[in-house]
This record gives C-alpha cells, structure tokens and sequence, in this order.
C-alpha cells in the first residue's frame, strides 16, 4: 500500500516538474522573441530616421521642410530610452507634414536619385508600424502567461524584466503608403 | 532567401488558399528566392517542383463543412523531415488555426515563423476548447499576417495579440491584357462562383433577374461555376430562363476574358467571405462591379468608390443597382477608371514587396528555422535533477 502511494506521488512530481519545465522553456522562448522583435524594431526605428535625415540634408526638399525634418529625426537619433516613444512619435509627425500631399512626393522624386530616396522612405515608413505590431504581439503574448498563476507562484520568468510594450504613433504619411488598413 | 511555405490544405482541390499560396510561391522565385511549399497532396498527383508532398489529406468533418486535413503521426514525421531537410530562413504557415498541416509546423519548428489567417470565422466551441493546447503553438508565430481590417479584428478578438493586414495579391496584367470576347459582350451580367453553394449568393440574384429583364429585355446573365443548372434557373419563369447562359467550370483564361467583357460583374455573396479575391480579378479586368455590402467587399471596394454595393441577401436593393447600372455607360466608365486605379494595390508587385518586408522584419539577426527540439526538454529536466 504504501509502495503504491509512493510510486505515485512520485510519478506526480514527476509530471508536475515536466510541466514546471515545460512552461519555462516557453517562457523562455516568448523573451528571445521579445528581444528579437525588439531589435528588429530599433533596426526599423533607426533605418527610418536615418533615410530622413540624408533627405534633409541632401537639398532636395525646402530649407523649412529640411529643417523640421532633420530636427526631428536627429531628436528620435539621439533619445534616451524613456523618451523614445515620444522623440519617434515627432518624427511621424513630422513626416506626415512633410509628406502630407502627393505633391511633395512627386517633387522629390523628380530630382535625380530622389525616386531612389522617395523609395526607401516609403518602405521605411511602412516597416515601422510592420516591426511594433510583431513587438507588441510578443509582448502581450508573454504577459498572458506571465500573469499565469503556477508562473508567478514557481517565480518561473526569474529576473526578466516584465515586458512592455512600445507605444508610439507611426501612422506613415498617406502620400507615401498608400495601402488599405494599417 | 530561404523560404519554406505550409499550405493546409490539398494541393489538387482548387481553392482560393491554395492559389494564394502557388502565386506567392511563384512570384517569390521569380525573384530570385528559394521557396519550397509543404501541402497534402495525393502521391499520383503532378505537383510543380517547388511543391512538397506531406500526404493524402483525410477528408473530416470540421466546422459545419467536410475539410481534407493532414493530421496524425506520420504528417508530424513528414513536416519534420521537411523542415530538416530545407534548412529554412523563415517559414511562412498559412492558417495556423485549422487542425492540419499548418499547426503541426507550428508545433515542430522554432525560429523566424510567419503566419497568415484567411478565415474570418466567428469563435467555434472547438476552438475555445482547444485554446490551451493551441497557445503554445502560435505563440511561437513571431509576425501575423490578416488579408483583411476583418479578418484582423476576428484575429484580435478570438486569440489577442495583433496582426498586420496585407491583402492577397492579383496578378492585375493577366487580366487587364485579357481580350474580350464578342458574344459575351453587350449588356451581360457576371457570376463566378460555385452554382449549388448558397452562400455564393446566385439564388438572390435568380430573384432580382426577372425585375432586371423587365427594365432591360435585351440583358443577359452569364453564369461560370460548377453545379446543378436546373435547379439554379428553377425559381425562373420559363420564358426567363434562356437569358441565362451557364459557361460550366472555366479556364483561368476564359475568367479573364470574361470579366473583361462583362457590362457589369455581380457578386451577391451572403456571407463567409473575409476578403473577396473575385471582386479584385474584376476590378483588374475593368469591370464594374456590384457587390453585397458585406465587410470584406466593402473594404476591397474602398467603402463603394471602387464598386457599387447593395444591402446584403436584399434581391430588390441588389435589382435596383443593376438597373441602375446597366442603364448608365458613364456611370460603368467611372467605376472602371477608379477600379482600375485603386486596384495596383493588389498587385503582386505590391503584395509580394509588403510581405518579404516581414520576412525581412523577423530574419533581422535570427537564427534560421530549425525543429524544435524535444531533447532540450530532456536536457532541461536532466539539470532540473542535478
């Protein structure tokens, strides 16, 4: 009698640690995704203020156009971490009156190498909102189990950090992503 | 590129995932890209190189419709040897949700996963009851992708989480060049879809034809689809029914060549519907179109600018508007015009750019796909025992 209760208390810790286990290892596989988005998303934030601020300085645009622009994409270059969210923000803003009209558009691609510019803002723009969707769905993915109650009980996630998401406005200007929804 | 595509569904039944998945597939080759596609397909079928067999499907039961799946021991077996033997950057699992080929990859792989939800269905039972056992598997998803705002917010509501919407691609030259056709041309009406599904819509427009033939006697419906002719034409009056031409099962060509020559292109559909790939091939061939006001279309027609909607399942809203329609040659030529402007967002030049953007978006710095390996499991409870 007392063989059998042991036999199967241990195949019941047994299987409480293979699931303790388990839920780590996708906890575990969420943070490397989080951290994989997130750098994904500083590539995208980093590549976009760097193409506005070569259309800046390269003459192409009006001297108050120009101005405005490489202020704000300088400001989102060189923010520290806590006004990030707020430094890129003003940059979409930015863009958006700059490129508000189809006009502009045109006129920058009118001048040689400007259609090549026009290009790799428009994708830049476009990659942006692309890379923080991806980043926020990580990170509410991973604050759904992190509430879970065996992973606060069994303190599984460790000293991660509790993830959070990227908020910032980067509506790209209409002139330049010309697509339905997002 | 790498890239590794899971279809779920049979490669030999026609179907709009899996011309989604073979025009993707091609587009990405054509750009110089490596793609391999896993799909169920039956042994003797001819599949095209890039395709991949993983099996026979099992026809299922599964929600309200039989579905061939690929689902047991020897799928997971055949999508793991797939995945070890492609040595993909990223793989792209087209609905992840449906319990077939697309979950099992989920499952087995880790890495750059993209995934694309079609079906906008409404929450089923099975799907919450399977909700733990599938949020471990989507979780590993690293970028979603929904064709449509609707089918989106389905995707927000059901599993959480976000999604980017892109559209599915058209090739808009294939039917812009296509040459009309003179006896399918002057004062006809289009229906593509299968004739026996109701769902299709033909029995509203069968109750709207007769008030459209009494204001235009001269009109015509052309009808292309598979399905029983006589039960479609039977809530007709017999005098009516030699207006409808049935055109049976046509080629991608004749499609083409029909749409191009259509006056106006009817599409009645009640419902079932999250983006409407029909409506797209029609604005690309310039025709003018009249579709039910259900949410998808209303999106692919640009909320009624690109083409003229009625009130869903109403046949005397749906009659009015084609009337209405064939009536007015500038009206027809208006909607041409901005159809066919509004359409170079599908193309595939634009579609097939968006989505190597997200291939590009989860490969930035990861490590390329590879099976998820259960003997981590093992190695882990090894140090757990330490």
């Amino acid at each position: 009698m007392t063989v059998t209760l042991f036999v199967w208390i241990v195949v019941a810790l047994i299987a409480i640690g293979v699931y303790l286990s388990w839920t780590a290892g996708r906890l575990d596989r969420l943070h490397s995704r989080i951290d994989a988005a997130r750098a994904a998303l500083d590539a995208q934030l980093l590549r976009r203020a760097s193409v506005t601020q070569e259309l800046a300085t390269s003459g192409v645009l009006d001297p108050a156009a120009s101005i405005v622009l490489y202020e704000a994409a300088h400001a989102a270059r060189q923010a520290e971490e806590d006004h990030r969210e707020v430094a890129e923000s003003e940059l979409s803003t930015a863009l958006r009156a700059v490129f508000g009209e189809p006009a502009q558009v045109e006129a920058v691609k009118e001048v040689p190498g400007g259609e090549d510019a026009a290009t790799e803002l428009a994708a830049a723009v476009r990659r942006v909102p692309m890379a923080r969707r991806f980043h926020n769905d990580s990170v509410r993915a991973a604050r759904a189990l992190r509430r879970h109650r065996t992973v606060r009980l069994f303190r599984l996630a460790g000293h991660a950090p509790f993830p959070l998401a990227f908020e910032m406005d980067d509506a790209p200007p209409v002139a330049l992503a010309d697509r339905p929804g997002t | 590129m790498k890239i590794g595509i899971v279809c779920p569904y049979s490669w030999d039944v026609p179907g709009g995932v899996q011309f989604h998945i073979r025009d993707l597939a091609e587009h990405l080759i054509g750009l110089g890209h490596t793609v391999s596609v896993l799909a169920p397909a039956d042994d003797e079928t001819p599949l095209p190189p890039y395709v991949v067999s993983a099996g026979r499907a099992v026809p299922v039961p599964y929600n309200g419709s039989v579905a061939r799946l690929n689902f047991g021991f020897l799928s997971a077996a055949r999508v793991r040897r797939w995945l070890h033997d492609g040595t993909f950057d990223v793989i792209h699992i087209h609905e992840p949700t449906s319990p077939s080929l697309g979950l099992l990859a989920c499952w087995s792989a880790q890495g750059p996963i993209v995934a694309t939800f079609h079906t906008s269905n409404p929450r089923s039972r099975a799907m919450i009851a399977a909700y733990p056992i599938l949020q471990p598997a989507l979780e590993k998803i690293s970028a979603r992708i929904a064709v449509s705002e609707y089918a989106r917010r389905t995707l927000v509501e059901h599993l959480g989480g976000d999604a980017v919407v892109i559209p599915n691609g058209v090739d808009v030259g294939f039917f812009a060049k296509a040459e009309p056709k003179a006896e399918w041309q002057g004062q006809t009406l289009g229906f593509i879809g299968r004739i026996d599904e109701p769902r299709k819509g033909l029995p509203v427009l069968m109750k709207a034809l007769p008030a459209i033939l009494a204001a235009h006697p001269e009109a015509r419906l052309l009808v292309a689809g598979r399905g029983d002719e006589e039960e479609a034409v039977a809530s007709l009056p017999k005098e009516l029914r030699e207006r409808v031409e049935f055109l049976g099962m046509v080629s991608d060509e004749d499609k083409a060549r029909l749409l191009r020559s259509v006056d106006v292109y009817v599409a009645p559909n009640t419902g079932g519907e999250s983006f409407g790939i029909i409506l797209v091939e029609a604005l690309s061939a310039g025709a003018p179109v009249l579709a039910s006001d259900l949410d998808a279309f209303a999106q692919v027609l640009d909320q009624g600018a690109a083409g003229d909607l009625f009130a869903n399942e109403d046949a005397d809203a749906l009659a009015a508007a084609a009337i209405r329609l064939l009536g007015d040659p500038e009206r027809r030529a208006g909607l041409r015009e901005r159809g066919e402007a509004h359409v170079r967002r599908f193309d595939w030049a634009t579609v097939g750019a968006d989505i190597l953007a997200v291939y590009e978006t989860v490969t930035d710095g990861a490590a390329s796909v590879a099976e998820d390996e259960r003997s981590g499991l093992r190695a882990r409870f090894g140090l757990a025992r330490d």
